[in-house]
């Protein structure tokens, strides 16, 4: 193993009387990937912000490119290549991109900008990517895959050498995943060393050199990615045996709840037709952009349809509003938790009652039941918060999808739509909120969920839609819900036939 | 993991009792800078404690003050409104007119109250109408209004005085009721309604939740452009009342004079106040302390004989202080 670009020595981080970090010591070498794992509050984020020098250990050294440093700031990690790529890109979304890749940086001719070398330079980067991409083209244009694909052109152009992803796959669709793995292993080729945080273990197996798994900010595991299996993993992380992920399917389902005729959005949605009963979780499977949210809004009423029906209970429905929609008993959970899900400033009580207020209302608010039932399910669902009267902002993201959950089950709905519904949240809380969206199916609840993770849909839906550019590609029964039929039909690659007949 | 953490809630009953206070970090801040304006000023001039300084200060206040309650439900929802000086001028030469048009005073004057109240909120609603049909930014859309309506007034009464021969009508904003005049009750009963409307009803919540993010508000069913209108007819009402309050107290209008840069006295006492210039939270107790600060500081300044040409410099300043202590408290 060549000289370590990293070396960490006994780190450890105490937020006042809280020790969040303790005796974290590791090498990174150049070249290496290194995942990094961990349940939400592991300390994950905490140890990237040590070596990204956002935060001052309170123990221990970091030894960067040879230097020993007991206190990092921001501008010096930076000057010694250490480049994060966060979750939420910093991109300005109406400048260009080779603007976005020399931002702050600009290289200058004089007193003027020279931007035909910014230019070339920018498409030089993107090119050793094998991304091809228009430097000129404004940020607010790109998909989010590429947009990320700029945040890493402008950490290479910038000479990192060590480079941090935080769950940089999360927003991406598998085949996206793909392109962003085969750039992770062009910057490795170039001696990069890379830190990866993910909560996808098949993901760390298939990229990662070495593995750490933290618990409780403590250093669990430090060995080569392919000593463990997916299931160790998943052991170490929880530090107790994981029962199984997913809860028993129990497909009995029931009578209609939601019908969906021939529903059309001009250019958007063609022909959406299918059935949803209670009791059945109905699994919405297919690309990133390939209709299935557009499918979830257009029947809460939050975008006009073309053509189509409607029908809650067998009764045709004109939902022109998501007020309407939730009058008629659907639930709809966006794929969006802080941008369309909860009023982050809001506290805990006062979004969980955002859509039941009228109940809590005699002539004014009583704000002592809307505290007992905000306990009521703080305790159902484990959420952790320090105050009700927090605002959720201060939550992590797991407890933030289940404050979001909590606010569509107190409208007690008969047809919950659930977009994304464990996006970027940590295996013990998937397994709960997998739990309590059984546990809705068998109350006779009629469940939708859209997910672009396979694994989820194939684990948890008694059917499956497969969505492809607006059209319901195929119906996955029961027992033909697998992993290649789902891609196959998701990426167009095998057709269904009118007869049903499957058609290369 | 997950069972440690979750044991059973502490018993801090106390401290909850003290939460449960409509004081907290947002308001507290502006109170105490209150209390220490308010020992300062004694301390600084004699006659500022006398009742009769007190209760004009606070007859002073209450004019722009009334508006002020008004503004902050703009401000909450994310909009503001830059037309409410006009308005007051505007409004108040349409009361006198109808107030002089009416033969029986006592007539006159709820005739003329009740045509204030429906101008204002029709104004408001002119306003309200723009930034949600119109889609329009509210900064832009009451930047032209402000100039429309300033102007009509003018028009109207060739830029001359309006008064009234009614006898009824000074007895609103000169009379007096337990000793204090009726324009500071008007503020203070207004502001108690208003503190029941932001906190204790849904419609108060949902300005807050539009205010904060009006995706959130949208997808949550709430209907985000009836609530931001709402705010601004809210706006128009409360200029309707000070423009009441303002011209009987007068007995006159003055087209060019009234309610002059009372816009910029009213945002200054909403962020005084503690309510987010970017919207989503805010309180009305927080901008009535605001306004009486804004006018403790005039009184004491007018009581120590300071140059009146300093006063908006130590305004300025006191703006300055105020929002740079809430970016401390929030960032």
């Amino acid at each position: 193993m060549s000289h370590p670009v990293l070396r960490l020595e006994g780190i450890g981080k105490a937020f006042g009387p809280v020790t969040v970090l303790e005796n974290i010591a590791f090498d990174l070498a150049p070249g290496e990937v290194v995942g990094i794992l961990g349940e939400n509050g592991a300390g994950k984020s905490t140890l990237l912000k040590i070596v990204s020098g956002v935060y001052t250990p309170s123990a221990g050294r970091v030894i960067l490119d040879g230097q020993t440093f007991s206190a990092l700031d921001p501008i010096t990690a930076r000057r010694h290549g250490v480049a994060m790529i966060p979750q939420e890109f910093n991109l300005v979304s109406t400048l260009r991109v080779y603007e976005n890749v020399f931002l702050g940086q600009e290289l200058r001719r004089g007193a003027l900008l020279d931007r035909a070398r910014m230019r070339q330079r920018t498409r030089e980067v993107l090119h050793s990517l094998a991304v091809e991409l228009d430097p000129d083209l404004p940020i607010e244009r790109l998909s989010v895959a590429e947009r990320q694909m700029v945040e890493v052109a402008r950490v290479l152009v910038h000479d990192a050498r060590i480079v941090i992803l935080d769950e940089p796959t999360t927003v991406l669709t598998d085949r996206e995943v793909a392109v962003l793995f085969d750039v992770i292993r062009a910057l490795v080729a170039k001696g990069v060393a890379v830190l990866f945080i993910s909560h996808k273990l098949k993901e760390i197996r298939q990229l990662c050199d070495r593995l750490l798994i933290l618990r409780d900010g403590q250093q669990i595991e430090l060995c080569p990615a392919g000593e463990l299996s997916e299931e160790e993993m998943a052991c170490k992380m929880v530090g107790r045996e994981l029962s199984q992920l997913f809860p028993d399917k129990r497909g009995t389902p029931g009578e209609a709840a939601l019908r969906v005729r021939d529903l059309g959005v001009a250019g958007l949605l063609h022909d959406i037709d299918f059935t949803l009963h209670r009791g059945e979780v109905l699994g919405l499977a297919g690309l990133v952009g390939s209709g299935r949210t557009e499918i979830a809004e257009t029947i809460m009423g939050l975008r006009r349809k073309s053509t189509g029906k409607i029908e809650v209970d067998g009764k045709p429905l004109a939902i022109d509003s998501p007020r309407a929609a939730h009058a008629h008993g659907l639930a709809y959970l966006s794929e969006d938790r802080q941008g369309k899900g909860l009023v982050l400033p809001f506290n805990v009580m006062e979004n969980i009652t955002a859509l039941s207020l009228p109940r809590y209302v005699r002539g004014l608010i009583r704000h002592r039941a809307e505290r007992r039932c905000a306990e009521a399910y703080q305790q159902r669902l484990a959420i952790k918060a320090a105050r009700l009267s927090e605002p959720v902002q201060l939550l992590s993201g797991g407890n933030q999808q289940k404050v979001y959950l909590a606010k569509l089950l107190d409208i007690d709905p008969e047809v919950l739509i659930l977009d994304e519904p464990t996006r970027g949240i940590d295996i013990a809380t998937k397994q709960q909120i997998y739990r309590l969206i059984r546990s809705l199916a068998e109350q006779g609840k009629a469940v939708m969920v859209i997910s672009s993770e396979l694994e989820e849909i194939i684990g948890l839906c008694d059917r499956v839609l497969v969505i492809r550019e607006g059209r319901i590609a195929a119906e996955l029964d029961y027992e033909e819900i697998n992993e290649r039929d789902i891609m196959l039909y998701a990426a167009g690659a095998r057709q269904r036939g009118q007869a049903g007949a499957e058609v290369h | 993991m997950n069972d440690a953490s979750n044991s059973k809630p502490m018993g801090q009953l106390g401290l909850q009792r003290l939460r449960r206070l409509p004081l907290n970090a947002t308001i507290l801040a502006p109170l105490l800078a209150l209390i220490i304006l308010f020992v300062l000023s004694s301390l600084a001039s004699e006659y500022f404690f006398d009742a009769r300084n007190i209760s004009n200060v606070l007859r002073q206040v209450s004019y722009t003050g009334i508006i002020a309650i008004g503004m902050t439900f703009v401000i909450i929802a994310g909009g503001i409104d830059l037309s409410v000086g006009s308005m007051v001028a505007l409004v108040g030469v349409l009361l006198l007119y109808v107030v002089n048009a009416i033969a029986d005073p006592l007539q006159g004057v709820l005739l003329g109250m009740l045509a204030a109240l429906v101008a204002g909120s029709l104004f408001g609603l002119f306003n309200g109408l723009l930034v949600t049909r119109g889609r329009m930014a509210a900064f832009v859309v009451t930047l032209a209004s402000m100039s429309i309506f300033r102007s009509l007034a003018l028009y109207l009464t060739d830029a001359g005085e309006v008064t009234t021969p009614n006898p009824l009508f000074s007895e609103i904003g000169g009379g007096y009721v337990l000793g204090l005049p009726i324009p500071v009750w008007t503020f203070f009963g207004l502001a108690a309604i208003a503190h029941v409307l932001l906190f204790h009803t849904p419609f108060g919540r949902h300005v807050c939740a539009v205010g904060a993010n009006p995706q959130v508000a949208r997808y949550a069913g709430i209907r985000v452009e009836r609530v931001v209108l709402s705010t601004f007819v809210i706006a128009g009402i409360c200029v309707g009342l000070s423009a009441i309050m303002l011209s009987s107290r007068l007995n006159s209008v003055s087209p060019s004079d009234a309610g002059y840069f009372y816009e910029l006295d009213d945002i200054a006492a909403v962020v005084i106040g503690g309510t987010a210039l970017s919207g989503g939270r805010g309180s009305v107790w927080g901008t009535v302390i605001g306004a009486l600060i804004l006018g403790i500081i005039n009184n004491m300044l007018n009581l120590t004989g300071v140059s009146p040409y300093l006063q908006g410099l130590v305004k300025g300043a006191v703006i300055l202080l105020a929002v740079l202590l809430q970016y401390r408290r929030t960032g």
